[in-house]
């Protein structure tokens, strides 16, 4: 088990160098020599900014050095500078993921209850009026897009509410939570309900299926012949048989997101890690679009190592092999 | 009064091809500290009639009482019910690595048991249990054992562990479906011999559920062979092997290896069963059936009794004096007893006493 986690920590490595070299390639190689240099000093640079810069930069050295540079330096936990804000890119980083890390905490505590108990509700009651109901929601909102979802709960929550004097929710941006914890808190009831919602969708629909697989099993069979109440068999021993494919899909999922939840974060304003790339890209602000998608990556490769660690927890099977 | 008194049960289910009737007008009695041998082909309703006793079958549209100590199971609340499995009724199956969850080791499973009929057992005296439990059915080193989990048991060990789960509250009946069929044959032997040591020691009855009569000849006292879901021979073990009268009981005895020697002679029933959707005319055995006569294909032959015998009843239009009917015998299989001897004495010798 051990070697396969550190073979699964190697290959997380592995996969995070060719992301580097990837962004390298795609930011600093793609665009030609002068160009990144006079992209990152800004529009009105003078020829000498853009020297320094490229010089800064080592851009003016051969690409090999170049890389070795900014692989040097991510090494060091160092994301580069961003001349556009004048300030460091793990500076922005840092203000922008307790953000993202706030928004999917939340929204993904609640989309797994939601998501896992709507599905064993529907597995336990197949094709009961519930069932249907838990499907069609289900349908509903796996279908509907976030910014929709979005929009239309700031139209009821937000907008109603606040031209009828009543300020329920804030209409958009952050409040960390050690300034207020409570308007943190109100702040991010919407955000988190939206992108609670359409992802819960597809809990309830693989919990329900890997539901009704393991309900079929003979080891319920014989936990019904040990005379355990219901609630105890479903819970006991179908959920927690259940729950691996849901795990497995929550790590990589919560893992994607925490790279930014990019439609979310614009909706409600929140400089998130996805709405601080949109906004870089918008700008130029080319080191901090590779520092997102550095840290995103990052999240996706940790997910997986998470992920497969915690299917070893779960499944004795795997453990002892 | 026997321990469980079986009358008329049927069940049947919907499918989109239409009504599958598993079972139909089955009725048996179990006495206490008995073994029952119920045998059949696959499909011939042998689990669903006792799942559904059980109230583990869904579904299923079923009729008929089952008197459980004067109780019928069938219309007990689930509460009640929940009382009955395991604590008065145990259960084993087929498949013991199907059988226990892949992620609970036994153990647990044992304790998890004990505990819920007998909510003042502590989690550490269930454990203890279990160790005691899987000594009693001769797992090596329980106290080691008892951690593991069921993917780390060999097949028979599993087996073991069921038997030991099962037994965990000196249930009064042990209903026990095909427990040797998914082991090789030495270990089947020794599980068997487990459940007999067991029952000795505990009183307990057991409905012994098998397709192959070597299982039967070994432990069973009484005997209902079970076709499409109906009953068509039910006897005392000997003379199920000696003087069967119904020609399924002896096709499936002629399809019994003999064990050892002349291989060749193994003789398989020809066809396959009928589907219990659109059931034969009159006999349902009829296709099949080497003695069919004009009448077995339009009249149900009913349950009666063979040779004035009150203990042995055969479905069958064959003459019930077992004279008239080894003459049949011998004309058209060439043989006068009921089946090839080979094929008994290796069922025999397996059975131990004759
Ligand atoms: N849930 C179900 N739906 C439809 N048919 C079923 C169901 N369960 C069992 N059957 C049918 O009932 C018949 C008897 O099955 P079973 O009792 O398992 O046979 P046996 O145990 O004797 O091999 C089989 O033909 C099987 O296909
Ligand atoms: S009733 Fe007829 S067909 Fe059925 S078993 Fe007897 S002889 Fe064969
Ligand atoms: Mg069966």
């Amino acid at each position: 088990m051990a070697r396969f986690l550190i073979r699964r920590i190697l290959q997380g490595i592995l996969v995070m160098w060719l992301v580097t070299v990837g962004v390298y390639l795609i930011f600093y190689i793609g665009p030609g020599p002068g160009a990144v240099a006079r992209t990152l000093a800004g529009k009105s640079a003078t020829p000498q900014v853009v020297a320094e810069v490229s010089h800064r930069l080592l851009l003016d050295r051969p690409i090999y050095v170049q890389y070795g540079h900014f692989l040097w330096l991510l090494l060091h936990g160092d994301l580069g500078y961003s001349f556009y804000h004048q300030q460091s890119v793990n500076s922005i980083i840092g203000a922008a993921f307790p953000i993202t890390l706030s928004l999917v905490i939340g929204s993904a505590i609640l989309w797994i209850v939601l998501g896992v108990l709507s599905g064993v509700l529907s597995a336990v009651r197949a094709r009961s009026i519930l069932d249907r109901t838990f499907t069609l929601l289900a349908l509903i909102f796996y279908s509907m897009p976030t910014f929709v979802l979005g929009l239309l709960l700031l139209l009821v929550f937000y907008y109603e509410l606040t031209i009828h004097g009543i300020h329920a929710f804030p209409g958009s941006g952050f409040t960390s939570i050690t300034a207020n914890p409570w308007q943190w808190f109100r702040g991010l009831i919407l955000p988190w309900i939206t992108l609670a919602l359409v992802s819960a969708a597809t809990y309830t629909r693989l919990t329900r299926g890997s539901m009704l697989d393991v309900m079929g099993e003979d080891y319920i069979r014989t936990a019904r012949a040990k005379g355990m109440p219901e609630r105890r068999v479903i819970f006991r021993h179908a959920l927690r048989a259940a729950l691996t494919p849901v795990v497995t899909q929550y790590g990589i999922d919560v893992g994607v997101l925490l790279g930014g939840a990019i439609i979310t974060e614009v909706v409600f304003g929140m400089p998130g890690l996805g709405f601080t790339a949109v906004q870089a890209i918008q700008q130029q602000d080319l080191p901090v679009v590779i520092g997102v998608v550095i840290v995103a990556a990052a999240a996706v490769v940790l997910a997986n190592i998470v992920v497969d660690a915690l299917y070893a927890v779960l499944d004795p099977r795997v453990r002892l092999h | 009064m026997a321990l469980l008194e079986v009358n008329d049960l049927r069940v049947s289910f919907r499918t989109p091809d239409g009504i599958v009737q598993a079972v139909r007008g089955l009725s048996f009695d179990v006495d206490t500290g008995k073994t029952l041998g119920i045998v059949g082909e696959s499909g011939s309703g042998k689990s669903v009639s006792t799942q559904t006793i059980m109230g583990l079958v869904r579904g299923a549209r079923v009729s008929g009482t089952a008197l459980f100590e004067g109780q019928d199971l069938l219309t007990m609340g689930s509460r009640d019910l929940q009382r009955v499995r395991g604590a008065e009724v145990g259960m084993i199956f087929q498949d013991p690595l199907s059988s226990l969850h892949p992620y609970y080791k036994v153990g647990w499973q044992i304790g998890e048991m004990i505990r819920q009929h007998d909510k003042s057992v502590s989690k550490s005296e269930a454990r203890k249990r279990a160790v005691d439990l899987l000594r009693l059915v001769g797992i090596p080193q329980p106290d080691r054992r008892v951690d593991d989990y069921p993917h780390q048991f060999s097949g028979g060990m599993r087996q073991r562990a069921m038997i030991a789960m099962a037994m965990a509250l000196n249930p009064k009946l042990l209903i026990a479906d095909e427990p040797t069929t998914a082991l090789d044959v030495t270990v089947q032997a020794q599980v068997l011999q487990v459940m007999k040591t067991l029952q000795e020691e505990f009183g307990t009855a057991i409905i012994m559920i098998t397709h192959d009569l070597g299982v039967i000849a070994d432990i069973a006292d009484e005997v209902i062979v079970m076709y499409a879901g109906a009953v068509m021979e039910r006897a005392g073990r000997r003379a199920i092997f000696y003087e069967n009268h119904h020609p399924y009981t002896e096709g499936l005895l002629q399809s019994l290896p003999g064990y050892g020697d002349d291989r060749e002679r193994l003789l398989p029933i020809p066809g396959s069963p009928p589907s219990l959707i659109n059931l034969p005319s009159g006999c349902p055995f009829h296709p099949r059936c080497p003695y069919v006569m004009d009448r077995c294909k339009t009249d149900v032959p009913e349950l009666a009794p063979v040779g004035g015998d009150v203990t042995h009843l055969s479905a069958c239009w064959l003459p019930h004096d077992m004279d008239a009917r080894n003459a049949r015998r011998k004309d058209v299989i060439g043989h006068a007893e009921p089946a090839p001897a080979e094929a008994l004495a290796g069922a025999e010798a397996a059975g131990g006493e004759a």
